[in-house]
């Protein structure tokens, strides 16, 4: 069993991916997806705004790159620490 | 062969192909019941996941609702999707390492406490049920159409269904109908939206086609799109036109609410693995995604073949689609079938022959109506629910396709039906029973309790679904307000904070639950009784916020109770808080047992 130091620096680094990822979440949905619309209606893409493709496809595309990002960043980061499952 | 046979050849098909999974998957043990021996692949956890969250309101409404409303109702795209990253992130690896049967069972134990369990078992109960009443009913009507029952018959026929594979196969049962589901209702939603978007614009994937040039007339697909019903006086299907905050809010409560469903929560107990946990919930929204990013160009295509259809002649100027044209030309067959279930209408109110569709509350276009002797809009009813099943027949594709697309719609509102169920029936059976008021119940009494609380949630579910409290997306709202408002919190705060207690848990859920119900029942009526509502959604009680999208604020009371109450009451035991460090860390997670 990885010693108490190991294991509050893994659980740190730990918030610290999710913190960067929900950020990412929230900029890609609420904000360019809805709020942050007026600013992006200059990018034109295929007959509508770069605002209006994070609402109905970007930001799900964003959501997978996130999910799958960290799935691999925290399987790394479980044997840096040594609590991963032997 | 005509229509009629086909459809029933594909629903018969799909459904000796789900119930001779289950037979052949039938549960033994109760580990496997629940948690289908905890040995299912991640991908195919992924998969059986996606087809568990993807209900009727998925499949069949969703891009009816985008279709007529346009950006505006990006917010179920976005919504229903982003619940999966608070889902990978927050919750599925943690409870995955906590190792038991059911989100109740964390909750009570983390919160040492029998009363938060219940709480919790009270949440999920009611959340559940009135999700699955909305499934019930979408079973009902899908059945109805493509068998040509009536909608009672078709709910009956729908229950007994459901009974055969949640009842005998149990999870392991599920998990892998679940599978073929997926592979049915993906295909019935893809193939479709490929045929129509080579048809608009030459593009085989409809993804791309959406954002692509119409191939008639060579301007982009939306730019097309937005200029015919600009013209026909409806709002922009590109613009913003909806109240932001509340915008912001309802995509809130989704992802939060998606969170928190105990039914989807509970796929991430089947894997071997904390680390397949994680990798999962990413597998799941891929399969999930192949659906959602399909969705909006399925809308857009839609209203624009249904904007040309019923101005054939290249807009206004050229005419409007004449009432013979609609009874003889073929193309327009799909009218007279979808007429017969009250859910398309139309009237030639002026009797010029002709049938104008456009918006007679467009000032503008009400200058043209009475220039041209148009007495209102003459296409009356076209209910958004219909739009993804009347679909194929709209761009006059195969009859194999519409077939499919009955099989899918089914696929859809059964497989959630049966998630939804087996949640409940766990939170009776080992919840409730073993684990409050007969802990020393045999492992053959608990199977027992659970398959009974099944039946028994089957039958409330398909009276309910007979006598539904209101509209679907009613229910599904409560349902997704009640999760996002009770159980997501106290799962996230469970994990992510030592220092909430007890006391502060079961303050925190039940201030969230019945401040939402209360919000909902003021807008919707009380027990949803019709006239008992003191506000309605277009003037909502506190400035723009809807009741739908009420959740959001619902979890933030909930986080903010517990937190006061906690900080008032007795500090967490020691052993909870071991506990808490133990389910931050993979290591030590129990095996798969029964592989």
């Amino acid at each position: 069993m990885a010693d108490n130091s190991s294991k509050s620096a893994y659980w740190s680094a730990n918030v610290r991916i999710i913190l960067i990822s929900l950020v990412i979440w929230a900029i890609v949905s609420f904000g360019f997806g809805i709020l942050l619309r007026p600013m992006l209606s200059g990018i034109a893409v295929g007959g509508s705004d770069l605002g209006f493709w994070f609402a109905q496809q970007g930001s799900i595309i964003v959501f997978l790159a996130l999910i799958f990002n960290y799935a691999w960043r925290m399987n790394k980061l479980d044997r840096e620490h040594g609590v991963d499952e032997e | 062969m005509d229509q009629f046979t086909i459809n029933l050849l594909f629903v018969g098909a799909s459904f000796a192909l789900y119930i001779g999974i289950a037979i052949w998957a039938r549960a033994g043990s109760t580990s496997e019941f629940y948690a289908a021996g905890r040995g299912v692949h991640p991908v195919t956890n992924g998969m059986a996941t996606a087809a568990d969250w993807m209900s009727a309101a998925s499949f069949i409404s969703m891009a009816g609702l985008i279709a007529f409303t346009g950006y505006d109702n990006s917010t179920f795209l976005m919504g229903w999707t982003g619940g999966y990253v608070l889902l990978a992130l927050l919750l599925a690896p943690y409870l995955r390492k906590f190792g038991k049967y059911t989100v109740s069972e964390f909750i009570g134990d983390r919160f040492y406490s029998p009363t938060a369990r219940i709480v919790a078992v009270i949440c999920l109960i009611v959340a559940s049920t009135t999700y699955v009443i909305g499934q019930m009913t979408g079973v009902g009507v899908a059945f109805g159409r493509f068998l040509e029952v009536s909608n009672t018959t078709g709910l009956l026929i729908g229950a007994c269904v459901v009974f055969a594979y949640a009842v005998f196969g149990g999870m392991k049962g599920v998990t892998y109908t679940q599978v073929a589901q997926y592979v049915v209702l993906i295909m019935a939603y893809t193939i479709p939206a490929i045929f129509i978007s080579l048809q608009l614009t030459g593009n085989p994937i409809p993804a791309l086609g959406l954002f692509g040039d119409h191939a008639a007339s060579g301007e982009p697909l939306l730019a097309k799109l937005d200029a015919i019903v600009r013209e026909l006086g409806f709002a922009e299907y590109t613009a913003h036109h909806a109240d932001t905050f509340n915008m912001v809010l309802f995509t809130l409560s989704l992802m939060i609410g998606t969170a928190g469903l105990p039914h989807v929560i509970m796929r991430f107990f089947t894997v071997p693995k904390v680390s397949d946990a994680r990798w999962s919930a990413g597998w799941a929204l891929v399969f999930i995604a192949l659906l959602y990013l399909t969705a909006p160009a399925v809308g857009a295509m839609a209203r624009l073949n249904i904007s040309e259809m019923m101005w054939p002649n290249g807009g206004i100027e050229g005419g409007a689609v004449t009432v013979e044209q609609i009874e003889n030309d073929e193309r327009y067959d799909w009218m007279a079938t979808w007429q017969k279930t009250g859910l398309l209408g139309w009237e030639d109110k002026n009797g010029d022959g002709a049938i104008q569709y456009y918006n007679d509350k467009n000032e503008d276009l009400q200058a043209i109506a009475a220039e041209k002797g148009w007495t209102g809009n003459e296409l009356t009813n076209f209910n958004r629910d219909i739009l993804v099943l009347a679909n194929p027949e709209i761009a006059n594709l195969p009859g194999w396709v519409i077939g499919l697309v009955a099989a899918g719609g089914l696929a859809a509102a059964l497989s959630t039906a049966a998630g939804l169920l087996l949640a409940i029936s766990s939170a009776v059976s080992h919840d409730l029973i073993k684990g409050s008021f007969n802990p020393g119940i045999s492992e053959k009494g608990e199977l027992l309790s659970a398959r009974i609380a099944m039946a028994v949630a089957i039958v409330v579910a398909t009276y309910l679904g007979l006598n539904p409290p209101g509209f679907a997306a009613q229910t599904v709202a409560l349902a997704f307000g009640l999760a996002a408002a009770s159980i997501f919190p106290a799962l996230m705060m469970g994990i992510f904070s030592t220092k909430i207690n007890n006391t502060g848990a079961v303050a925190g859920m039940l201030a969230g639950l019945i401040v939402t119900l209360v919000y909902i029942f003021l807008h919707k009526g009380w027990f949803f009784i019709p006239d008992t509502n003191s506000f309605t959604d277009a003037n909502p009680l506190l400035g723009t916020v809807k009741s739908t999208s009420f959740g959001a604020i619902g979890a933030a009371i909930n986080f903010a109770v517990a937190y006061v109450v906690s900080g008032m009451t007795k500090p967490t035991p020691e052993h909870i808080r071991e506990l808490v460090e133990s389910v931050r860390v993979p290591r030590g997670a129990g095996a798969a047992q029964n592989k």
